[in-house]
């Protein structure tokens, strides 16, 4: 018969040994139990890796989001450009710089199976841009209407109504711009009745110029992001072009008298999608992610985005958003009543913006140069 | 005799050299070349092109803006060193020691906070519901429109680079020879003359030098002409962004700095021969 050795204070050397080895282990134990959340970049606007929108995605996935924000389209080329490939897993672009991204070669094939598309309204399966040579290459996760901003004391809606109240002589010096030229010069060409405002030949080109010039002694600034929406809340800009929901739709909420309205003459759309960056190490983690906020649940969130609201194109999501936030689905018309977001895309009263199709990009901007220095 | 050259001077010697090539000779030769680069499809390229001078010097909006700029910065400097002026002969020759001491360091406190933040300040001050038009208000004046001036981009000219412009105006003040300013007032020149014909001459440098500071601030300056002019008149700083907008079109907003860079050192050059020349006339004499 055996026995085991056993020490004076009554321990035996197996289990001293087997003491020893779990001391050791637990902290192998422990690290395993809270491992570190495994890091994804994202390019993006400001406010799409904000807790309120990535919170539940990162507790659930143990993943932690490291944003990096752009602001504008050539600001966000410009960082993937200087930066390695696989730097950014994710990367969400406006709709009309998806297609430089592709030439570029910046992002990964998508495989539309993977996405719930088909819960998403006709017009949006199919993307244009999101497509090229009947390949995926991003989504289209949320988008919103560009038509006059305007201060509920000053104008009323049927007043706003129509691009030619930005030459209303009470608003002299009271019309502020947002200051990128692509919105600012479509608006202009769906006022001069262009049914593509951005595919223009010649002679349109020159009356869209002729008719924006008689708007410059109305314009009291151009304004970047902040400024809009300072010289919006504080009442110093009575009625704004360029910009739509996706800035008075913020103050809006936050108690200012400003709304944006569609005018009679049409409106403009603007796009984000999301795409996986080439070579990213976590190319799963970055389906996943896309999976997840184009889901309803996800695009509900993004709904109501703190930084800036939008319109969604997954129908379900509208459903969930009725239950979760019926006031703000209605604010933003995205109802089953008449007249409601897609009635407005489907009855043919909202264009996309893009890049202009007959003329190059810098023509336009030059000439936005020459307007604001006029 | 050549001198020799010792470790210890180079000690002291090498680090401001190094800091000089690597941070101010290294990014201006890049940026130099980068103004050479084309872009194709919003990417950049290397290579040896003018295109960018030849268009960016081709456009009337440039030169437009480069006047406008010019205007802003030259007025700014007047405007700045006549108001700081009375401020900084009150404290160099008004103040007791303890009082200076006091008055300099109020001078440097709005350096503690970031000029940003100020500038934004201000458009509570100036709005159309702002502070200023609320007290005029009160009197049955106004509202006048401030905000989106160019009155207000000179306001914020002003908060940038007033506080420094006095604080070099008094740094040549106080080193002025008193026996001067007594040997004139003994000889019956009043106090304004002496202020003209002694004191003014006396501090020319430091007065042209803190001129000069002024007009190199506000000569690139992007945030007063945003945020307080509504971006309105479009200036050199404007066009830069402007120009990045457009497709990635960064070799053409080098042109646009480098002709910015250009004129600062032109500018320096002419005014520091401009404050120096008085001196060496003086000496000849």
């Amino acid at each position: 018969m055996t026995k085991n050795r056993t020490t004076a204070q009554g321990f035996s050397r197996r289990t001293f040994l087997g003491t020893g080895a779990a001391v050791l282990a637990t902290p192998m134990l422990s690290r395993r139990a809270f491992a570190a959340p495994t890091e994804l970049t994202m390019l993006a606007w400001y406010g799409h890796a904000e807790p309120d929108i990535v919170a539940e995605f990162e507790a659930e996935n143990n993943v932690k989001f490291v944003p990096k924000y752009y602001t504008g389209g050539d600001n966000m080329l410009g960082l993937i450009s200087q930066s390695p490939p696989g730097t950014f897993d994710v990367i969400l672009s406006d709709a009309e710089y998806v297609q430089a991204l592709n030439a570029a070669g910046y992002v990964e094939e998508l495989d539309a199976n993977d996405y719930a598309l088909s819960d998403y309204f006709p017009e949006f399966q199919n993307f244009p841009g999101n497509w090229q040579d009947g390949k995926l290459f991003s989504l289209v996760t949320r988008f919103g209407f560009l038509g006059v901003a305007y201060n509920t004391d000053a104008l009323t809606a049927a007043e706003a109504a129509n691009y030619n109240i930005f030459w209303d002589p009470k608003l002299t010096g009271k019309v502020g711009h947002f200051d990128w030229h692509l919105p600012n010069l479509g608006q202009m060409s769906l006022l001069a009745g262009n049914a593509n405002p951005y595919d223009i030949d010649e002679a349109a080109w020159e009356a869209v110029k002729e008719k924006t010039t008689t708007l410059r002694g109305q314009i009291g600034g151009f304004f970047d992001y902040g400024g809009t929406f300072s010289s919006l809340n504080d009442g110093q800009m009575l009625a704004f072009a360029g910009i739509g929901d996706w800035i008075t739709g913020v103050l809006e909420k936050n108690g200012a008298k400003v709304k944006s309205v569609i005018p009679e003459q049409g409106g403009l759309q603007w796009s984000e999608c999301f795409s996986i960056g080439k070579g990213s190490a976590k190319a799963d983690l970055a389906k996943k992610w896309i999976q997840y906020i184009t889901s309803a649940k996800g695009q509900a969130k993004s709904a109501q985005m703190a930084a800036y609201p939008a319109l969604i194109p997954n129908a379900k999501g509208w459903d969930v958003l009725q239950a979760e936030n019926p006031a703000e689905a209605a604010r933003q018309g995205m109802t089953k009543d008449a007249g409601n977001a897609m009635d407005l895309i489907r009855t043919g009263r909202i264009q996309y913006r893009q890049w202009p199709i007959q003329q190059d990009l810098e023509t336009w901007n030059d000439y936005w140069s020459e307007y604001k220095g006029a | 005799m050549r001198p020799r050259l010792s470790i210890y001077g180079l000690t002291f010697s090498l680090p401001l050299l190094v800091w000089q090539l690597l941070f101010f000779v290294a990014p201006l030769a890049f940026l130099v070349a980068l103004s050479f680069w084309t872009v194709k499809n919003f990417t950049m390229r290397p290579d040896f092109d003018a295109v960018n001078w030849i268009t960016m010097y081709g456009k009337p909006v440039f030169w437009q803006a480069y006047a406008t700029t010019f205007a802003l910065a030259a007025s700014a400097s007047v405007l700045a060193s006549v108001l700081a002026f009375p401020a900084s002969y009150a404290i160099a020759f008004k103040l007791s020691d303890t009082a200076r001491r006091w008055a300099v360091f109020l001078m440097v406190i709005p350096f503690f906070t970031s000029y940003l933040v100020r500038v934004y300040s201000w458009q509570i001050f100036l709005s159309d519901a702002g502070i200023v038009n609320v007290l005029l208000g009160y009197v049955g004046l106004g509202p006048y429109p401030m905000l989106n001036t160019v009155g207000a981009t000179m306001v914020g000219y002003m908060t940038l680079s007033l506080p420094l412009v006095i604080l070099l105006q008094l740094f040549s003040l106080v080193f002025i020879d008193r026996n001067l300013i007594e040997a004139a007032h003994n000889m019956r020149c009043g106090r304004v003359r002496t202020v003209f014909e002694v004191v003014i001459p006396s501090a020319r440098v430091g007065l042209v030098i803190a001129a000069l500071f002024c007009f190199i601030l506000t000569f690139g300056d992007f945030v007063s002409p945003v945020y307080l002019g509504g971006g309105d008149p479009t200036t050199l700083s404007i066009l830069i962004t402007d120009t990045t907008k457009s497709g990635q079109q960064w070799p053409r907003a080098a042109v646009i700095a480098l002709t910015m860079i250009g004129t600062l050192l032109a500018v320096a050059f002419f005014a520091v021969r401009f404050a120096y020349a008085g001196n060496a006339k003086g000496a000849r004499k």
